[in-house]
């Protein structure tokens, strides 16, 4: 059981929900994870955790007003309590500075379509903080369907002074709107990664996923080398409920990270419909 | 007349050798389970359909019921004979026997500070079944792989299915449906069970020889009236089989299968099906083994919740649901989704078959769907594709 500290509005229909338990320590995660969140008599719905492990502050979880949950969590306030269960799945496999382990040196490319960015935000914190170290260069790709719709805009900011390059393109400019236009795509040819020796890391819509991937793989990037984010509905998070199957996947166990190479490349061109 | 067998491992083990009694014996083993705190269950016929249901001796069983099934089609018929187990598997297998259909999972008050949960824990005696087919014990231990063994154990699956008395009964009566033989699930078995029967009724008499498969097993046929069985008697055994293996109605070629499907999803076979199939689910509530649950919240009007589980159908629009529609909008996507976790990525998620060819899902079809006639046929056409119309509202 968790309370509300804080609720952070992110966009018209996104919140983050700043959770501490109620008793007891605070839950362990690794960025890319999720939990199970339960609101009193309306029900549970997965979410990825925002927050990244280095903060000390409370569990963060951003969620878009989508269904009857999200709804729920998204007008809930401080001081109202929330179930939570978890963490849950597999994670970005980001390996923390000062773990005594080799710094990670390859480039690390991040491409976040809309709310994508949210269960990416935790890795992103991590690998600027290993790039200050001599880890690998950061590149930041953000896709949104309008400027209205970029989240965590204080962050992308924040990383960028801190030395990440960050790139931000929407599909429909308002007047106001200075950056690029277009799919997130046409983004990476200007990046300036190294294809050769670089890794990524994709959350966002399905096709978006399938795009980027394919583009990444196309420029020479090593299949085994791009993680993606999938989703499908998930009820139990243990294994048991079959909504998750994605193939011969069960997502909350299998994922919901998983590498692009072979299986999951087939998956993402097969049509589920 | 209790006789134990005398076995090479010495006394202790107390009828380890096969033994046979008739109704008597087994109407004893009947009482014994229900004297030894089981709660017994075994097939009855009820609602024109062979059924679990509570049992209290050999008269509750379905003296002279045969059965008729094919696709779509399922129907009693009452012989003078007296076999209790001369049917095929109905429509209601033991899965909800351990997986009920609504299942509470906890109940939970609110206050102002905190939520009290309170865990909804099932109180019933221990579960003993007698008459269970092989398929279908075979059947709970697919679930097992799925709800007990894996990385998260169901308590309340588990420690039902682990209390659990399982005294299966040998199949000597496959429907028109059936294809275990393909799936090597009957109609005899091996392993996992307390105790195996095969009912016999030839000119050595109506009887029952009995195998055992556990200490519970010999511990249960202690004081129950049996003689050792004999070459006779064993022989008959063997005819059973062997007369229910040669009447299985279908085949399902499982060699390759699982890749056969995996590379075949944009079979038109697929689209064709689609066509035919309902989604009504059918298939997937008498399928022994389909494990797919919803779990849902509610609230009552004193300010409790409670949260409970209930069998869902990947047939169902809402299986899929994510943020706005279901992934899987038509019924050729649900089928596909069906079959090949049946047959194909069962054995990635749980390396075991997903299905045991009890015939099911084939006789409860209500237009009559038979999952081998579309295994054949795709493997007949292995490789073929859905033709591609140029799309107006362009690729995806």
């Amino acid at each position: 059981m968790h309370r509300v500290v804080e609720r952070i509005r992110e966009t018209g229909d996104v919140v983050t929900l700043c959770l501490e338990p109620v008793s007891g320590a605070r839950l362990d995660f690794l960025p890319g994870q999720f939990n199970m969140l339960s609101v009193f008599g309306v029900g549970e719905v997965a979410i990825s955790v925002s927050g990244a492990p280095r903060d000390a502050g409370p569990l963060r979880h951003t969620v878009r007003d989508v269904g009857a949950v999200t709804h729920a969590l998204s007008e809930s306030a401080a001081g109202d309590l929330i179930g939570v269960r978890g963490p849950f799945g597999s994670d970005w496999q980001i390996t923390p500075v000062n773990a005594g382990v080799a710094m990670e040196t390859r480039d690390v490319v991040v491409v976040a379509g809309g709310i994508g960015l949210a269960p990416l935000r935790g890795a992103v914190h991590e690998l600027v903080a290993a790039q200050r170290e001599g880890g690998g260069r950061v590149f930041l790709l953000v896709g949104a369907r309008e400027p209205s719709q970029i989240v965590f805009n204080d962050d992308l900011e924040a990383w960028a002074r801190d030395g990440a390059k960050v790139m931000v393109s929407v599909d429909r400019a308002t007047t106001k709107w200075q950056g690029r236009v277009g799919l997130v795509t046409t983004l990476l040819g200007d990046a300036g990664f190294d294809p050769s020796n670089v890794r990524a890391m994709l959350c966002g819509p399905e096709i978006m996923m399938r795009f980027t991937a394919r583009a990444l793989v196309d420029m020479g990037v090593d299949p085994e080398a791009i993680l993606v984010s999938l989703e499908r509905n998930m009820q139990c998070g243990l294994g048991w409920c079959g909504h998750c199957q994605f193939g011969p996947l069960l997502l909350c166990r299998d994922g919901p990270i998983v590498a692009y190479a072979g299986l999951v490349s087939r998956l993402l061109s097969e049509r589920e419909r | 007349m209790s006789r134990p067998a005398r076995t090479p491992d010495g006394p202790r083990v107390k009828a380890a050798g096969p033994v046979a009694f008739g109704l008597d014996g087994l109407d004893a083993l009947i009482a014994k389970l229900s004297e030894s705190g089981y709660e017994v269950k075994g097939p009855v016929s009820r609602g024109g359909a062979v059924v679990p249901g509570s049992i209290s001796g050999v008269d509750d069983l379905p003296a002279g019921v045969h059965d008729e099934q094919s696709p779509g089609s399922y129907r009693l018929t009452q012989g003078d004979d007296g076999r209790l187990f001369a049917w095929a598997v109905g429509p209601g297998s033991w899965k909800g026997e351990f997986f009920p259909a609504h299942q509470d999972v906890w109940r939970a008050r609110v206050s102002d500070e905190t939520i009290e949960f309170t865990e909804a824990v099932g109180e019933a005696a221990p579960l003993a079944i007698v008459g269970a087919r092989p398929c279908e014990v075979r059947a709970l231990e697919v679930l097992d792989r799925v709800l007990k063994e894996g990385t998260y154990r169901d308590p309340r699956y588990a420690d039902r299915r682990e209390a659990a008395f399982v005294a299966v009964v040998e199949c000597a009566s496959p429907a028109s449906t059936c294809f275990c033989t393909s799936m090597g699930t009957g109609p005899g078995i091996e392993e996992g069970f307390d105790l195996a029967l095969t009912e016999i009724d030839d000119e050595g008499g109506h009887r029952f020889v009995v195998r055992v498969g556990s200490d519970d097993g010999s511990e249960m046929l202690d004081g129950v009236p049996s003689v050792a069985a004999d070459a006779d008697d064993l022989e008959a055994r063997a005819r059973v089989l062997g007369g229910a293996a040669a009447t299985m109605g279908r085949h399902l070629q499982t060699e390759g299968l699982a890749g056969l499907l995996a590379r075949n999803m944009d079979h038109p076979r697929w689209s064709d099906v689609g066509e035919r199939c309902l989604s009504c689910g059918n298939c997937t509530l008498v399928c022994p083994t389909c494990f797919c649950s919803d779990v849902h919240d509610t609230t009552d009007i004193s300010g409790e919740s409670s949260r409970a589980r209930a069998w869902s159908s990947c047939f169902d629009l809402d299986h899929s649901y994510l943020h706005g529609g279901a992934v899987r909008a038509s019924s050729s996507s649900r089928y596909r989704q069906w079959m090949t976790h049946k047959l194909s990525t069962w054995w990635d998620q749980f390396d075991t078959s997903g299905c045991v060819g009890c015939g099911r899902c084939v006789t409860w079809c209500p237009v009559g769907i038979d999952i081998t006639e579309e295994a054949a046929s795709i493997a007949a056409s292995d490789g073929a594709t859905r033709v591609s119309l140029p799309s107006t509202r362009g690729g995806s």
